[in-house]
Formats: structure tokens, sequence, C-alpha cells
């Protein structure tokens, strides 16, 4: 049997008349080295470069009527501002949301997906899906992919037959039941302000109010949050819009501009 | 930061565990069962990464449960350490798991035991154990007042003065603690320690 041994054969060029070869023509094939000094290091640097920040600001609390979510707009790309007017708080079904902190990219295709399985547990077990188990489908989704770069922070909030429930969901794998959190480059400033103003048994408005107050202090100080202050509300018949304000007007309705009158004036000298 | 310590005494096993749940400088959550109940007596005190933490110890309690379903008699607690020994060995060159163990049980004919199984599935079989930031006091400390066959008053003491070092010595402690124990009558909360109360 004859060995096919052309793979082996060194590749010499036929030799034509004139012994003019291409400058770029070279004896065997070869690679060119990577032009980098880290090998250990660079696959996990690439990741760490793609991989957001989280830039944002997003918060969710359980309060007596239910469920408040409140989040700002903004997008931001290192120093640049991509966009004021992003959707952070992702409607799931009629009656749960989810935000958005992290990769949008990420964060939205999950959420649909996440809704999808909602609807096909509808199908099959012909009742809702209850936010415990929908955290816990999108938890070990996210789960199985760790490691490899997905750039999560979510929160699920919703109402089922059990009430208003509310999870925080990461892309490390993380999930925690609670009753308020505070997701993204923002959430300090946010918890501060939502922790010292929280009782129980506010109102829808109270709530609401703090949900927006708690927002603009963080956009004030953050500099990757900004934008529309949206709020939302989750009840026993679904979720509500209830606001969308621009923080920068929020910022003159707390803080007006008060004209004072004048101390000291500077005048000419008089002429000697 | 995340604290968990644990003793043998006189016909029980005490594990107790911080309940932070902590995301670099945030606290998301004071109030975090780190201690789950794999089954009527058998305790799992955990430590580690979030998303590890919480999905390798399901993944031990469903597959104990299911021992217990196919053969109608309940794992020891030794073979059930060394299942969660084997797992995490198992994962540990492909897909390591970050996770610190403490495992407590109690065998009607053995009585209470507690095993240590760390995040590279090592395995020891021991009287007193601690993993995280609160070893560096707890561990001194068992040494120095641990006997064998303690009361329960006698190591929930104990319990309590090495909550109360954790709490004044470590930089970023955690506030509140939770106790758990497991003795002939099963698996069951003791106590919490909060000086944080959730709201």
């Amino acid at each position: 049997m004859k060995l096919d041994t052309s793979g082996l054969e060194t590749f010499v060029p036929p030799s034509r008349g004139l012994n003019v070869l291409p400058s770029d023509f070279t004896a065997s094939p070869a690679f060119d080295l990577p032009g980098c000094t880290d090998f250990d290091g660079f696959q996990k640097n690439a990741v760490q470069m793609v991989k957001p920040a989280k830039g944002t600001t997003t918060l969710a609390f359980i309060f007596k009527e239910g469920v408040i979510v409140a989040a700002d707009s903004r997008a931001s790309m290192g120093g640049y501002i991509s966009s004021q007017t992003v959707k952070k708080i992702i409607e799931i079904n009629p009656y749960m949301i989810g935000t958005m902190a992290g990769g949008a990219a990420d964060c939205q295709f999950w959420h649909r997906n996440l809704g999808i399985k909602c609807r096909l547990h509808e199908l099959a077990n012909k009742r809702r899906i209850s936010v415990t188990g929908a955290s816990k489908l999108l938890a070990n989704i996210l789960y199985s992919y760790r490691g490899m770069g997905l750039s999560v922070g979510t929160m699920i909030a919703g109402w089922d037959e059990t009430g208003p429930g509310l999870y925080y969901v990461d892309s490390e794998g993380g999930r925690l039941k609670g009753k308020r959190f505070s997701v993204g480059s923002g959430s300090p400033y946010a918890y501060a302000v939502l922790d010292s103003g929280y009782r129980f048994d506010l109102s829808i408005e109270e709530a609401a109010e703090l949900a927006r107050r708690a927002i603009y202090h963080a956009t004030f100080r953050d500099g990757a949050s900004g934008g529309v202050a949206s709020v939302y509300y989750v009840g026993p018949d679904g979720w509500k819009k209830l606001s969308g304000d621009d923080v920068g007007e929020l910022h003159y309705k707390y803080y007006p501009v008060v004209t004072s009158s004048v101390e000291q004036e500077m005048a000419e000298a008089p002429v000697a | 930061m995340e604290c968990v310590f644990g003793l043998v005494g006189d016909g029980f096993a005490v594990i107790v565990a911080d309940t932070s749940a902590v995301h670099s400088i945030l606290v998301h959550k004071s109030n975090e069962d780190k201690i789950m109940i794999l089954d009527s007596h058998k305790l799992l005190g955990v430590s580690g990464e979030a998303g590890d933490r919480a999905q390798f110890t399901e993944y031990i309690q469903k597959n104990v449960h299911l021992y217990q379903f196919r053969n109608g008699i309940a794992l020891t607690t030794a073979a059930a350490a060394n299942f969660t020994r084997g797992e995490l060995a198992t994962a540990l060159r492909k897909n390591p798991y970050f996770v610190n163990i403490l495992l407590a049980g109690y065998d009607k004919d053995i009585g209470p035991s507690l095993y240590y199984i760390d995040y590279i599935a090592t395995l020891h079989k021991i009287d007193k154990g601690a993993f995280g930031y609160g070893s560096y006091f707890a561990l001194s400390l068992m040494d120095r007042h641990y006997h064998s066959g303690m009361s329960l008053a006698e190591a929930i003491d104990l319990v309590d003065k090495i909550i109360a070092e954790i709490r004044s010595r470590l930089v970023v402690a955690p506030p509140n603690f939770l106790i758990k124990i497991v003795d002939k009558d099963g698996a069951k909360e003791f106590a919490w320690r909060e000086s944080i109360s959730q709201a």
C-alpha cells in the first residue's frame, strides 16, 4: 500500500526560467508569533477588558402594599456616556419585572429567555410560575455559564400566590431572597438613602418618592448613573410604571435655586 | 469575613456560621442561612463563593435524599462526608467549587461527629474546627477551653465567647450569627445571635 507522504515534503517552488521570487515567499510555511508578553494572563485580561463594570443604579424593596422597583437610565463606556435613555427595568411578564445591571446585552437576552421559560411553565402546568421558581431558573442558567464572562446583576421582583417576592440574582451564581436590594456602581449611595427612609408601612406614593429620591442621590454622586429615574410598582394586579423623571429636573425640584441678596459689591476704586 | 466553626459535645454537635451575604464592600443581607439541614440528623455549614455555596450544597442535599429514597435507609455521617469530598475531588481539576464545609451529624450507634472538608477536597474527622478569618480566633479559643464531652450549656458558652471575640477583634466582623445543633432528636436551629436586626 502506498502511503501518502505529501504532507511531509517540504514545499519546493517550481523553478521558472527567471530566478525571481516574490518578496513574501518563504521556503516553508511559518506562523507569526503573537505580539504578547504575558502568555499566562492575556486571556484573563481580554475577558476583563470586555467585562462592563456595572455602571448603574437599580433598587427594589418590599413594603406593605407590594414591591417598588426603580432604576436610572444611563449607559456608559468608560468615560463616554453612550446613552441617557436606556430601559433598565425589563418586563418579564405582566406580574414580574427584572432590573438590569452589568452587560446590557446579557441582561436583555437572559431576561427575555426567562420570560419564555416562565410562559412555557404556565402552559405546561396551567398555573403561573412563582417568583422563587423564576429566580431559580435564571440563577441556574447563569451558574452554568460561570467563569465565561457573563455580567449580570439583576433583581427579580413580582407578585405571586404567596404575596410580593424579591430576589437578587447575579452572574457569579449567587441568589439571595430579601426585602431590600440595590445593585450597581451607585448602589452604596442608594442603600444609604433607602435604609434611612424605609418603613414597612409606607403608602405607595411615599414608597415611590423614597425610591425616586434614592436613585436621584445615587445619580448625583455616581458618574456612571444618570438620565431618568424610573419607578415601577408591583402589586396584586401586576406591575405598573409610576413615574419617569429626569434627574436634572429632580435636582432643582429638591434643591431649588435661592436668589440671595448681594452682600458685597465690587465698586470702582475712587480715582485719586 | 465569613466565619464558620463547630465542635462536638456530649451527645450533640454544634455548627455556628455568620449570616452576612457580602459583595465587595456592600452587605446585601444580614440574615442569610449558611447552615443547610442535609437530612434529619445532618448539618452542613458552608463558607465560600456565593454561587458555589448554594448550588453545591443543594446538589449534595438532593443526592443524600436520593440515596435514602432508593435504598430505604439514610446515609451515615461518614458516608455523606466521603461522598461530598469525592464530588469536590472529581471537580477539582476541571471545574472546582470554591466552598469550605463543616459537616456535623448524629448516628445512632456512633454518636455525634464532625467532618472538616475544605475546597481542595481535604477530609478530616475532627472534634472542633473553623473556617474563615474568624478561625484565627475560634481555633485558639477552642483549643484552650474545649474538652471532650462538654454539656450543651458549656458548649454554647464557648460559642458565645468565640462570637464575642470575633465581634471585638475582627476588622470586618459580621454582626449576626446563627447556631444550629444536631443530636439524637435531629438537626435543628438553636439560636440567633444578632447585633443588627434585619428590617
